[in-house]
């Protein structure tokens, strides 16, 4: 299988094409053996190529399939490539993509446009397939491109809503940014090196010597373009103000997509190059603070949100925060981790949200919930599964993943120690936060008095194939940290960093050092005493005295309306560049550049011929045979010129030759 | 074989009519005919000279006036549909919208 690498892609593309070309015309049955066999097809065949990887034992497989550019020495291939990087990501986007297409049709069950939209899930599996087994950044480049297509068609999925349509606008337009800044990356790397290859481009990369902390030198500026790609991609700051408007679209694909996979390739890119990265400390801080700012920020703003997707969205927004904190202090092992764990528990809470939204008939806002836990009980577990392992505590996926990024950002050396203890300190900071929002959300949903009315809404428990990759989800929100379970519980060994110790060998060191064993341990205590703050804090407010929560947002109003706007982002987007934006199209590209330069001239030409002709044709006598006798005279004159005159006859015959 | 010349005062006769039709009839489709009766007129002059002179160039011309006689019909035709329909009319002497 491994020498047919790209069936695993393929699968979903016949699946998408299928279904999108003869799917309207079919019973759901159909459409869903279609989608989820070609996706559940290709999960399997990754799982063979993955084992054949192992057993082969070699560190990176590479393959060309076929030469998709060639222009001077420059070749852009369909190539794909497979080492224990690409293992990861090749199995998170199949496995987790092929649970929440069977979620999908439960869920979706009683939606138009059916087809379509498992059409636009399975192209969305082959691009992203292609962007994390692509072996160049130029057929990433694909991908990327692809899988922001898929969710911009995924998004406005409701397309009829116009709050839904804009978002999905919203999306395209704010990634195109980031995408400016990628292929601007791309360019400049291969100006310097002459390659996009990974393999060829990291071997010319590797023996530069680093630069020096502050020099804006190749490496940096490359590093920081691809990086302004990666931050429209995994909404960062700025430009995470897409992700929760992306809430517009059905719940599976917030799950499949802004949470589990499609976000996360920006941290994937970072973590790729990293050996571009390692080169570049002022690009590795700039990642890490960004990362860091990005999880603080969106977690405040994720305190007051009523909206229950909307609270998962900026959490989401700020988790990846943490896997790019965890790439910019050289972490990567960390990031590619937490970014595993986070695609298991963040799906499966979108999933259960999901759940909980098609219990209530449709509502989604937190206020006209409660009380949930006894009517809709499994996804009332397998939700509390995911906001225990979100929060950080043992032993669920999240406290490994959490807590490994943390002790990398205490250790971290870029920039100096200081440093590393504020990114530590915001980190833990933001676990704090994170694990108040969440437990916050479990209250308000599925606990303390019940806040609808019974009469309009029948709370009901989901269908099966919703329930089922909720389960399986959950069982893996709680065992897939144990994969990284530091040494120093037992049965623990950082196998996960060890495992990505080939790829991310030359920049980082796998494992914890032994003196450092006990910092390790007194982190983790802090960051559990943390995780039961936030979640106590929460109970005392939402559970305990729901009295006290309306009275905090009272006095301290100022903040907590800054919060609920947002502190006003879009607002001051739209003051900055969208209007002037709009206003510039409007006024002097349209009305001035279109209407009266480019029309005016158009028109102008047009007037002035028929202004011409007016005037003209008053010479003309407008009888139309009596031009006919003045063509029969006209030849007649020439004729006779050239019989009787034959000297000046020369020059009309030198004519006619 | 009959000469040359007959063939060529043929052809000076036919064109005659042609100018004569094209200057004095006032149906446009007639005075279309009359441009056809001229082109083949010349067709006409053009293959004697072909034949007499022992050359093939006035036959290839012959096929280029054919081949332009067509095209122009298909154009000419066209017109004259479209002045039927504006105008009601196929007199010569009413399509004088230039003088208006």
């Amino acid at each position: 299988m491994l020498e047919y690498l790209w069936i695993v892609p393929l699968l979903p593309l016949l699946g998408s094409a299928v279904n999108g070309l003869f799917g309207a015309k079919w019973p759901n049955k159909f459409v869903n053996g279609v989608a989820i066999g070609s996706t559940g097809l290709s999960f399997l065949c990754a799982l063979e190529a993955v084992r054949e990887f192992f057993e082969s034992g070699q560190t990176l497989f590479h393959k060309e399939f076929f030469t998709w550019i060639a222009a001077g020495n420059f070749r852009a291939g369909f190539d794909l490539q497979m080492d224990q990087l690409t293992v990861v990501m090749v199995l998170v986007v199949t496995g987790v993509g092929w649970l929440i297409h069977i979620y999908a049709t439960g869920y979706m069950a009683h939606e138009g446009g059916y087809y379509r939209f498992f059409s636009y899930l399975n192209l969305f599996m082959f691009f992203m397939l292609v962007l994390v087994l692509a072996a160049n950044y130029v057929l990433l480049f694909v991908g990327w491109e692809g899988v922001g297509l898929s969710s911009y068609l995924l998004i406005g999925f409701y397309f009829l809503k116009k709050s839904a349509a804009d978002a999905g606008k919203k999306a395209f337009i704010v990634n195109r940014i980031g995408d400016f800044g990628f292929m601007l990356g791309m360019f400049l790397l291969f100006k310097t090196f002459g390659t996009l290859d990974f393999v060829q481009l990291f071997a010319k990369a590797d023996p530069w010597p680093a630069e020096a902390m502050g020099h804006l030198g190749t490496f940096t500026i490359a590093c920081l373009l691809l990086f302004m790609g990666a931050c429209g991609k995994s909404a960062q700051l700025p430009l995470y103000v897409w992700l929760p408007d992306a809430m517009e679209g059905p719940t599976p694909v917030s799950a499949l997509i802004h949470a589990a996979t499609m976000v996360t390739a920006g941290v994937y890119v970072v973590a790729r190059s990293h050996i571009l990265f390692a080169h570049a400390p002022t690009a590795m801080l700039a990642v890490a603070i960004v990362g860091c700012a990005t999880a603080f920020f969106a977690a405040t703003i994720g305190l007051v949100q009523t909206d229950i997707k909307k609270v998962l969205a900026y959490s989401t927004v700020s988790q990846l925060g943490y896997m790019f904190l965890a790439c910019g202090v050289g972490a990567f092992s960390a990031g590619i981790f937490h970014l595993m764990t986070h695609a298991f528990f963040k799906a499966l809470l979108f999933l259960a949200a999901g759940s909980v939204i098609h219990a209530m008939g449709g509502e989604q806002d937190m206020n006209g919930m409660g009380g949930l836990s006894k009517k809709i009980r499994w996804t009332y577990v397998t939700m509390l599964t995911a906001t225990l392992a979100i929060a950080g505590f043992p032993p669920f996926a999240g406290f490994f993943s959490k807590d490994s990024i943390l002790l990398s950002a205490f250790e971290s050396e870029y920039g100096g120690r200081n440093v590393g203890y504020t990114l530590y300190a915001f980190g833990l900071a933001t676990a704090l936060l994170t694990a108040f929002y969440m437990f916050r959300l479990i209250f308000l949903t599925f606990h303390g008095k019940q806040r609808y009315d019974e009469h309009n809404v029948h709370v009901h428990e989901s269908p099966k194939s919703m329930l089922a990759p909720l389960m399986i989800l959950a069982v893996l929100s709680i065992v897939g940290g144990w994969l990284a379970a530091p040494a120093f519980l037992p049965g623990g060994a950082d196998y996960f960093a060890k495992f990505l110790q080939p790829v991310f060998g030359g920049v980082e060191v796998a494992g914890v050092e032994a003196e450092a064993r006990s910092l390790e341990i007194t982190l983790a205590i802090v960051a559990v005493i943390t995780a039961l703050i936030g979640a106590a804090v929460a109970y005392w407010l939402y559970l305990k005295r729901p009295e006290k929560a309306d009275g905090l947002a009272k006095s301290l109003k100022p903040a907590y309306t800054t919060l609920l706007n947002k502190y006003y982002v879009d607002e001051l987007y739209a003051a900055a560049v969208v209007r002037p934006l709009l206003w510039i199209s409007t006024v002097v590209l349209w009305k001035a550049a279109d209407v009266a330069g480019i029309d005016g001239a158009v028109n102008g030409i047009a007037d002035g011929a028929r202004a011409i002709g007016d005037g003209v044709r008053h010479t003309q006598s407008g009888n139309t045979r009596s031009y006919a006798v003045w063509v029969v005279v006209g030849a007649i004159v020439i004729i006779a010129v050239i019989f009787f005159w034959p000297s000046a006859g020369k020059p009309i015959l030198g004519l006619v030759r | 074989m009959v000469p040359t010349n007959y063939y060529v005062i043929l052809s000076a006769i036919l064109f005659g009519l042609g100018v004569f039709a094209f200057i004095f009839k006032r149906n446009i489709i007639t005075i279309f005919m009359s441009i056809e009766l001229m082109l083949n007129a010349v067709n006409l002059a053009f293959v004697a000279f072909s034949q007499a002179l022992g050359k093939l160039d006035g036959q290839v011309f012959v096929l280029f006036v054919i081949v332009v006689a067509a095209a122009e019909a298909a154009v000419g035709l066209g017109i004259i549909i479209l002045i039927a329909r504006n105008r009601q009319t196929l007199n010569v002497e009413r399509v004088n919208l230039l003088k208006l």
